[in-house]
């Protein structure tokens, strides 16, 4: 289990980093931020899944949300605890507790040279076309997905329409008996 | 896929392939397995050791055929490809983005204050959900305090929208099973709802009339009795229905038992609402994690017991009584004062002062050209729509435009619900359970 001990690792370095931040309580090890009454876990990418399971099996039963940021143009900063690398690109879920109602966001950040991060789909299925959402939208896999299409644009679609670098643009409208520009 | 294509940027107009469901002799051993697993929501292992899962049909006896994207039982644009047995439905999916503009995109181009217009046409039959959604992030980013009044504003016009789209559910639900005379009631008491939409918004749907900071304007004259009389008359046409539908054998036997669906699969499947509640699962936000005012008025939160389609309609026929009985309080409870913040950052200076100050004619085309600016950060806040959880997330970088506006549509999550609802059912049955998922298109493509 290669990627357990990649958590353990990631773990391990957060509890390191604890005593001098006065922040927030580490979740499963990951550190946490909180920011408008919102809490945000940031684990490393390969201890996604295994964290949202672990997670699962506590409370935090659904996963409401799978989305993701594009980061290229953005001139507001980011509040990243120690230790997190910003990358391009982050991976935004929402989970939800009905127990003690409250949500918890996990943020992970994905580089843009390896665009990649583990399924959620085998822990909530529900995920499936969140997930297919963002791979059409910001051409982000999900490793061991079962059907990772597009589900919004074309099939023939070409680029990543939520990418910053993805222009707005436009598409010609034809008209019936149009004669065309002046 | 592309990659072997030797012109990748040909278009092929009709290419849709890998979105489509594969045939059962093509798709090969794995692939079955994976799409029986996205049916069934079990993983590719649990399927295999299931071994011949409904005794595997013979490949000649299936047939995969398109139901939509113009079929009008389908609620616009969403088309779902069965796999039949006969009149079997074995497998579904969804394919869908026929309606797909490109709305979370074009949110990054307009202003906060423009932001409502935007997200308003996303669920089209409960526009006001959607703008309340947004302005909550707005205000949660901008960390602004709305006054009571317009707290109480917004709860009345949502739960007015929310009787309005459960009507509306009524009449499409009868329609589909063809009792289409439920379709010219339900019709006829929503449009007395949404004539009192229009009495305060100015406009039917798409109001733009919940923005960032209250409402654009403080309720008209007579709002009070034009509520009122809607109140009065409501409740006897539920009654009606009662009578033209739940009381009615052949209605009862298309419904009873069709689409269960357990709450642990809900939950699995991420399903909000009506869905979620039909399995016996109290979650509604408004009780749960209450937002504007919902903690201070009484109303019972709906649940059904067998998790069919007859469960979430009688959900939605009693959750009309619930907002009825909601706005009766309202009428009582609304407080006087300001119907928006009178913070000069987020709010354009009224009309009047306009004619007489400089200073506000300047702050009025400010506001309106560059709009406010958003502290960065981000925030997510959600609201409970007649579908369910309605999510807005919001990553602000400080300018008047957010940076990233990702809209959590209920009805998107639970279309996934529909291929385990419509499995080993048949096609007439299908019909019943795409009603009862209640999707509204524009919302579930954005």
């Amino acid at each position: 289990m290669p990627e357990l001990e990649k958590a353990d690792d990631a773990g391990a370095e957060a509890d390191d980093a604890a005593p001098e931040a006065t922040g927030p309580e580490p979740i499963h090890g990951h550190p946490v931020t909180e920011a408008l009454g919102e809490t945000t876990v940031h684990p490393p990418r390969e201890a996604l899944a295994d964290l949202v399971r672990a997670l699962r099996d506590e409370a935090w039963l659904m996963c409401l949300d799978v989305t993701a940021v594009d980061h290229l143009a953005n001139a507001g900063g980011r509040v990243l605890p120690e230790g997190v690398t910003p990358e391009r690109f982050e991976v935004v879920v929402m989970l939800i507790n009905h127990r003690d109602p409250a949500r918890l966001r996990i943020k992970v950040q994905v580089p843009e040279a390896d665009p990649t991060v583990p399924t959620l789909f085998e822990v909530h299925p529900g995920t499936e076309a969140l997930e297919r959402e963002v791979f059409d939208m910001f051409g982000i896999a999900f490793e061991g997905h079962p059907d990772l299409t597009r589900i919004l644009m074309p099939e023939d679609w070409d680029g990543h329409p939520l990418r910053k670098d993805y222009a707005v643009g436009r598409i010609p409208v034809q008209f019936k008996g149009d004669p065309g520009p002046r | 896929m592309t990659a072997t294509d030797p012109h990748p940027t040909a278009p092929t107009l009709t290419a849709e392939g890998s979105q489509e469901m594969a045939p059962r002799d093509m798709a090969g051993g794995v692939e079955v397995l994976r799409e029986l697993g996205s049916v069934l929501r079990l993983s590719e292992a649990e399927v295999a050791a299931m071994g011949d899962i409904e005794g595997d049909p013979d490949e000649a006896t299936t047939t995969i055929m398109n139901m939509g994207p113009q079929h009008p039982s389908t609620h616009g644009v969403l088309r779902l490809m069965l796999e039949l047995d006969g009149e079997t439905v074995l497998r579904t999916k969804p394919v869908i983005g026929y309606l797909h503009t490109g709305m979370e995109k074009t949110g990054e181009t307009l202003t906060y204050l423009q932001g409502p217009t935007n997200v308003t046409r996303m669920d089209y039959a409960a526009p006001l959900f959607n703008e309340l959604a947004f302005s909550l992030t707005t205000e949660k980013l901008l960390g602004v305090e709305i006054p009571e009044r317009a707290t109480w504003i917004h709860m009345l016009l949502c739960e007015l929208n929310r009787i309005s789209s459960h009507l509306l559910f009524l009449g499409t639900n009868g329609m589909d099973l063809g009792a289409v005379s439920m379709m010219i009631y339900g019709w006829r008491e929503r449009e007395e709802t949404l004539r009192v939409l229009e009495h305060i918004t100015g406009l039917r749907m798409n109001h733009n009339f919940i923005r960032p900071g209250g409402v654009a304007a403080d309720l008209p004259d007579g709002w009070r009795e034009k509520v009122q009389a809607l109140l009065d008359t409501i409740p006897d046409r539920l009654d009606e229905y009662e009578v033209l539908l739940t009381d009615q054998p052949i209605y009862r036997d298309r419904l009873q038992g069709v689409g269960v669906i357990t709450t642990e699969e809900a939950i699995a499947l991420g399903a909000t609402g009506p869905i979620l509640r039909s399995t016996g699962y109290a979650w509604d936000l408004r009780r749960s994690m209450p937002y504007l005012a919902y903690d201070q008025v009484d109303f019972d939160v709906i649940v059904g017991s067998y998790g069919d389609c007859f469960d979430r309609y009688s959900i939605r026929l009693a959750e009309t009584r619930e907002s009825l009985r909601i706005i009766e309080q309202i009428l009582q409870q609304i407080p006087d004062g300001d119907y928006r913040v009178q913070d000069k950052k987020v709010t354009p200076p009224p009309r009047a002062r306009i004619d007489e100050s400089m200073e506000a004619l300047i702050h009025h085309f400010k506001i309106f050209t560059e709009g406010f600016r958003v502290p960065a950060g981000e925030a997510y806040a959600a609201v409970e729509s007649p579908r369910g959880e309605l999510g807005m997330y919001i990553v602000s970088d400080g300018s008047a435009k957010p940076y990233r506006l990702h809209v959590r549509g209920p009805s998107f999550v639970n279309v996934q619900t529909l291929p385990h609802m419509m499995h080993n059912g048949l096609i007439a049955d299908g019909v019943a359970v795409i009603s009862s998922v209640d999707p509204i298109m524009g919302e579930v493509d954005r």
